[in-house]
């Protein structure tokens, strides 16, 4: 069974159509990486995916369990509190600007969720903070607030923060959009090692090469569908479509 | 012949201080009183103002509106005399105090109202999202996460409106409480001498330089993070 299935997703903001019958599956240990033009609808898919955004019809399950269907006549259901509870679990989602909460010490942002939802006592969270921290390079900034940490450090952070939840699957929207080009480097060795382990991960991005290097599958979004898919040397390496041709083109240098 | 009274020693400084502390004590009280009901009150009046029923969006906007929109002094007098009114009933002494207090919660909830939700507004949609993704149940979400943000955000202005509500108990005087203010006049009138009012000033002045200095202490303690 596939960890995630798309199946004919629809979105429509106010009657605009932003992702127009889209489907696709995510299987255990897979890396996804989506690429494609600004405003072509990625951020929306991965926000239908992760309950941000309620589709408009189509049909969205992990494990077998429904999050999200539409029948024949259009009538749409969605899981029920509980169902949703269990399939948030499933996932972890990495934000392009972190979401950390400025508030806590960078331990509490990883600690506070597992200990509220009585997955980990406070001294099992406490454990299992470090051992991330240890893993993200940033050991000794458990005591530091997220205002005190350089971008890469907090977006490590915010990976980690999803991590102690230990997901079966996890989104990132552009983790390296929002930091200075030197400090995407970090982020992305952080990825390709969480690859390595067979973590299943789907990744919006516009890092080619990075894409080329961590992905088992490459979809090619532009307005809303999904135009090229196949492995990073048929997709990026030699591309069929002309869309996809021309927005790689872009990336050259 | 006139002689200012603060100059010379014809006014009697014992008996000054002595009324106006008792006036003091009054003023205190519907300075904390009126903090106590009003502040948490704001914050249910924000949730009416925030809600999704429109209508009780629009009456708590009403409500905001016309509490901001009119003379404090004239809501006090109106909560006085409006049971009296309705009810066509003898108002009791005792509902004097009452009515300053209602009067003062009442108004400073719209005030502190406005203050919250911009308060809340300030605070980014990529923090529910990320709480509610963690599995935060949304009442975790807004007391620890939303909440802290929110007070750190509002502190400046509450602490506006807390020095105002301190200059604003003297209006009680409307309602014939015997607050400093009253007291202070009253004194004023007894002893032909400004010095009462003087020394009311400063019991004012001095208790807002309090107030400033506390409330600064409460934001420094926040400063320990920034967004
Ligand atoms: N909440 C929203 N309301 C209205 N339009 C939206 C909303 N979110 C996204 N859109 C529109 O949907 C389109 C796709 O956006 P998005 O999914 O963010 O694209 P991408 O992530 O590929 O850049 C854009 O035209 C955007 O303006
Ligand atoms: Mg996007």
């Amino acid at each position: 069974m596939s960890l995630l299935e798309i199946k004919n997703l629809r979105k429509s903001f106010d009657n605009t159509g932003v992702i127009k019958d889209i489907s696709f599956e995510v299987n255990q240990s897979e890396v996804i990486a989506i690429i494609g033009p600004s405003g072509s609808g990625k951020s929306t898919l991965l926000r239908c995916a992760t309950t941000l955004e309620k589709p408009t019809s189509g049909e969205i399950s992990y494990l077998g369990k429904n999050l999200f269907s539409t029948d024949e006549n259009g009538k749409v259901h969605i899981a029920n509190k509980a169902e949703l509870k269990e399939i948030r679990s499933y996932f972890g989602l990495v934000f392009q600007n972190f979401n950390l909460f400025p508030h806590f010490s960078v331990l509490r942002n990883i600690t506070e969720a597992p200990v509220i939802s009585g997955l980990l006592s406070k001294q099992e969270a406490n454990n299992v903070a470090m051992d991330l921290l240890k893993k993200m390079g940033l050991e000794d900034k458990g005591d530091a607030y997220p205002c005190q940490l350089s971008g890469g450090q907090q977006q490590r952070v915010s990976i980690a923060r999803a991590l102690a939840l230990n997901p079966k699957i996890l989104f990132f929207d552009e983790p390296t959009s929002a930091l200075d080009p030197e400090l995407t480097g970090e982020i992305l060795k952080v990825i390709k090692s969480l690859a390595a382990e067979k973590m299943t991960m789907v990744i919006v991005t516009h890092e080619m090469s990075f894409a080329r290097d961590v992905a088992d599958r490459i979809i090619f979004m532009d307005g809303g569908v999904i135009v090229e898919e196949g492995t990073p040397d048929e997709v990026i390496n030699n591309p069929k479509n002309e869309r996809t041709k021309a927005f790689l083109s872009r990336f050259e240098n | 012949m006139f002689v200012p009274d603060l100059i010379c020693g014809a006014v009697d400084m014992t008996v000054i201080f002595t009324r106006l502390s008792g006036g003091f004590l009054k003023t205190l009280i519907i300075f904390f009183l009126t903090l106590i009901l009003s502040l948490p009150l704001g914050l249910l009046v924000t949730f009416g103002r925030m809600s999704k029923i429109k209508i009780l969006q629009y009456a708590v906007k009403f409500y905001i509106s016309v509490m901001r929109g009119t003379p404090l002094m004239l809501q006090l007098l109106i909560v006085f005399f409006a049971p009296s009114y309705i009810f066509n009933a003898k108002i009791p002494l005792e509902y004097r105090f009452w009515a300053v207090i209602i009067g003062f919660a009442l108004n400073y909830a719209a005030y502190f109202a406005e203050i919250y939700r911009s308060g809340i507004e300030n605070v980014p949609k990529g923090q529910y999202e990320a709480a509610m993704l963690l599995g935060f149940s949304k009442s975790q979400t807004f007391i620890k996460i939303i909440l802290p943000q929110v007070i750190k955000n509002v502190l400046p202005a509450i602490t506006n409106e807390v020095i105002t509500l301190v200059k604003d108990t003297s209006l009680a005087y409307v309602l014939a409480y015997t607050e400093m203010f009253k007291v202070a006049k009253e004194v004023s009138a007894a002893q032909s001498s400004i010095a009462p009012l003087m020394v009311a000033g400063l019991f004012y002045y001095v208790m807002n330089l309090l107030v400033a200095f506390v409330m600064g202490k409460a934001e420094k303690s926040m400063d320990y993070y920034t967004r």
